[in-house]
């Protein structure tokens, strides 16, 4: 196997909660958003990262491009880990990895033309001299197919895709080697959402770019990704090849996640069965294995013992988190 | 831009005009006039005396005529004497003008700076003892009349430590030069400072945090953007759009402020003018000095409009 481009091991995040009252003694309660997450992503790679909203999807993307620092673990690059880095060093590391937000509309900044918008980053990092980055910022608008003249306008003269598509050009700019996009298409309309994925596609194959995508939706994904990381309250519960994960899911999240499709002409009573049950909260995990209250199979080892994760029998991309897996 | 900003001044004038006839009524409506100012001042008037003075300042006529008149008058930008001064009202007025602009705009440049430093440290500050000191201060700055801050200063830095002048303009008979009279200004400047920089700092830092939790400063972060890069061009520039519009219109209202601080600190400017131009029903020069006061708010509304459109790229004025 090749060397991996980028490799987390045992990534931890923290939250400190306020305390309700001023009264309230000792430290405050923490949320662990993210707890011990490990996978790594190889060159030209696309990983697809998916699980229900508040599951630390996000704030996994967030810690991996430097936005929340992680309480304990590791985030290598080529083999160097970030977070032993000199600020300098890392500064230029992460010129490597660039990230595209969720929501086009409020990721722009309203007072900054596109073509700044655009070149800032290659200013922050230092890449060519003005006319150079002039010619690169019309390389990329272009890269996008939007019409030179869009870089002189402002990012409200455009459209939600649009916008999404000068999130992307932003983010081409350092070349970087890894993208990591946190749900992009969440905030589109279904028209565009093919648009935009079709391009990060296209852009990815040209650039040889690996790809962390983000999302919550398991058909979107299946057009994109090599494969696919399922996340469950912090935690990664499967992760497995794209053929393996949806043709013979292990843990029964991701079985449930992808039960839950809606399938075209099926009618409406199987429209895909839901999960019983809400998300816990993270703040107050459940003991065990996170998913024992929801999960059909659930065992009294459930309760008290919180399965790792570890291959899975007769296929060994696969892994799952689970005492009873497929 | 240029439409937008000819028929904002046609609307301006039509908005002097009225507010010339109603200010014109207002003093018309006051109690006496100033006939019987002179004749207070010098009891060996005669009655005969006191109807060839009213019909030759015109106020024998009914209220509507006499506006006419000066309207007439006006127009030919003839304003009419200043009757305690026996002076055009515009001599008498230009000096004074001068003063006050002079007074405000170092007032402003001084408070608007300062307001909006303080307000950038305590919004990166937030929650914490430096925001805290921030905000007391700013409060003790709006809660303070004005007024009576002026006499505490004039106490404490001219009484007690005789740093500065406690009133005047310059020193009389002294070297009349710039540090001279600059002397003169910081009390003055303090007050005003103290009385408008509190509400701005707060405005500063509200808008401020508020820009802060915004999904593009995030954005900025995640280019790798400095924290100064990501405070002066990503969040000042944006949380000064509501500022700099309040800002400017706040030229208005320190016009009301500088009335105040002119008188207690003894300073010939547009404030102290109309005050004793009333007082004294000089009415050639109040209304000049009110109408002034009026065009004065109309330009900051205009000036706010116009800063808005220029740093906010999603509004265009038409």
């Amino acid at each position: 196997m090749t060397r991996p481009l980028v490799e987390l091991e045992g990534l931890t995040v923290h939250f400190a909660m306020p305390r309700k009252s001023t009264l309230e003694r000792g430290p405050g309660s923490v949320l662990q958003a993210v707890s011990d997450v490990s996978f790594s992503i190889a060159p030209g790679e696309t990983l697809a990262l998916v699980g229900e909203s508040g599951c630390g999807k996000t704030t996994l993307a967030r810690a991996l491009v430097g936005l929340y620092p992680p309480a304990r673990g590791a985030i290598r690059y080529k083999g160097t880990d970030l977070l032993a880095m000199s600020a300098r060093e890392r500064k230029h590391t992460r010129r490597a990895i660039q990230m595209i937000f969720q929501d086009p509309y409020e990721s722009l900044n309203p007072r900054l033309p596109v073509s700044e918008v655009i070149t800032e980053p290659l200013v922050i990092h230092g890449i060519g001299g003005r006319a150079e980055r002039a010619l690169r910022a019309r390389e990329l608008i272009h890269l996008v197919g939007l019409p030179q003249d869009a870089l002189n306008r402002y990012p409200h003269q455009f459209s939600g895709g649009q916008r999404q598509r000068i999130a992307i050009a932003r983010a081409l700019g350092p070349a970087p080697e890894l993208m990591v996009a946190d749900e992009p298409l969440s905030a589109l309309d279904v028209s565009i959402q093919s648009q935009i994925l079709n391009l990060m596609g296209q852009l990815r194959d040209q650039h040889r770019l690996s790809l962390l995508f983000i999302s919550h939706d398991l058909a979107v994904v299946h057009h994109l990704a090599d494969r696919v990381a399922v996340m469950y309250l912090g935690r990664i519960v499967e992760i497995a090849p794209r053929a393996e994960l949806y043709d013979t899911p292990s843990h029964p999240y991701s079985r449930a996640l992808i039960d839950a499709i809606p399938r075209v002409g099926q009618g409406r009573r199987s429209r895909g069965r839901s999960i019983p049950g809400d998300l816990p909260s993270p703040l107050n995990p459940p003991a065990g294995c996170a998913f024992h209250p929801r999960c059909p199979k659930a065992q009294p080892v459930c309760r008290n013992e919180a399965p790792v994760l570890a291959p899975v029998a007769t296929r060994p991309l696969q892994f799952a988190a689970c005492h009873f897996k497929e | 831009m240029l439409r937008f900003i000819l028929s904002r001044l046609v609307q301006s004038l039509v908005v002097l005009l009225v507010m010339s006839f109603v200010i014109y009524g207002l003093i018309g409506l006051m109690p006496g006039d100033p006939i019987d100012v002179m004749v207070n001042s010098n009891p060996g008037y005669t009655a005969a005396d006191v109807a060839r003075l009213r019909a030759q300042y015109g106020l024998d006529q009914p209220l509507l005529a006499r506006y006419w008149h000066w309207l007439v008058a006006a127009s030919g930008l003839n304003f009419g004497y200043s009757r305690t001064y026996q002076q055009p009202v515009l001599a008498i007025m230009l000096p004074a003008l001068l003063q006050t602009a002079k007074l405000v705009l170092i007032a402003f440049a001084v408070f608007s700076t300062l307001a909006v430093t303080l307000g950038v440290i305590a919004s990166l500050y937030r929650g914490t003892i430096v925001d805290r000191a921030i905000n007391l201060l700013a409060f003790a700055g709006i809660s303070i009349p004005v007024f009576f801050l002026a006499l505490i200063l004039i106490y404490l830095f001219a009484v007690r430590l005789g740093w500065f002048p406690a009133s005047g303009m310059f020193t009389i008979g002294g070297p009349q030069s710039f540090a001279d009279s600059a002397k003169y200004y910081v009390l003055p400047v303090l007050t005003l400072t103290a009385a408008f920089g509190g509400s701005f700092t707060r405005f500063t830092r509200a808008s401020m945090v508020e820009v802060l939790r915004m999904d593009y400063i995030r954005t900025a972060r995640a280019k790798g953007a400095g924290p100064t890069r990501i405070v002066l061009k990503h969040a000042l520039r944006n949380a000064l759009i509501p500022v700099v519009t309040v800002l400017a219109l706040s030229f208005g209202s320190l016009m009301g402020g500088v009335l105040i601080t002119e008188t207690m600190f003894a300073q010939r400017g547009m404030g102290k003018l109309i005050f004793e131009a009333i007082l004294g029903n000089d009415f050639n020069l109040a209304l000049m000095g009110l109408l002034f006061a009026t065009s004065a708010t109309l330009f900051s509304n205009l000036l706010a409009d116009i800063a808005y459109a220029w740093l906010d790229p999603r509004i265009s004025l038409t």
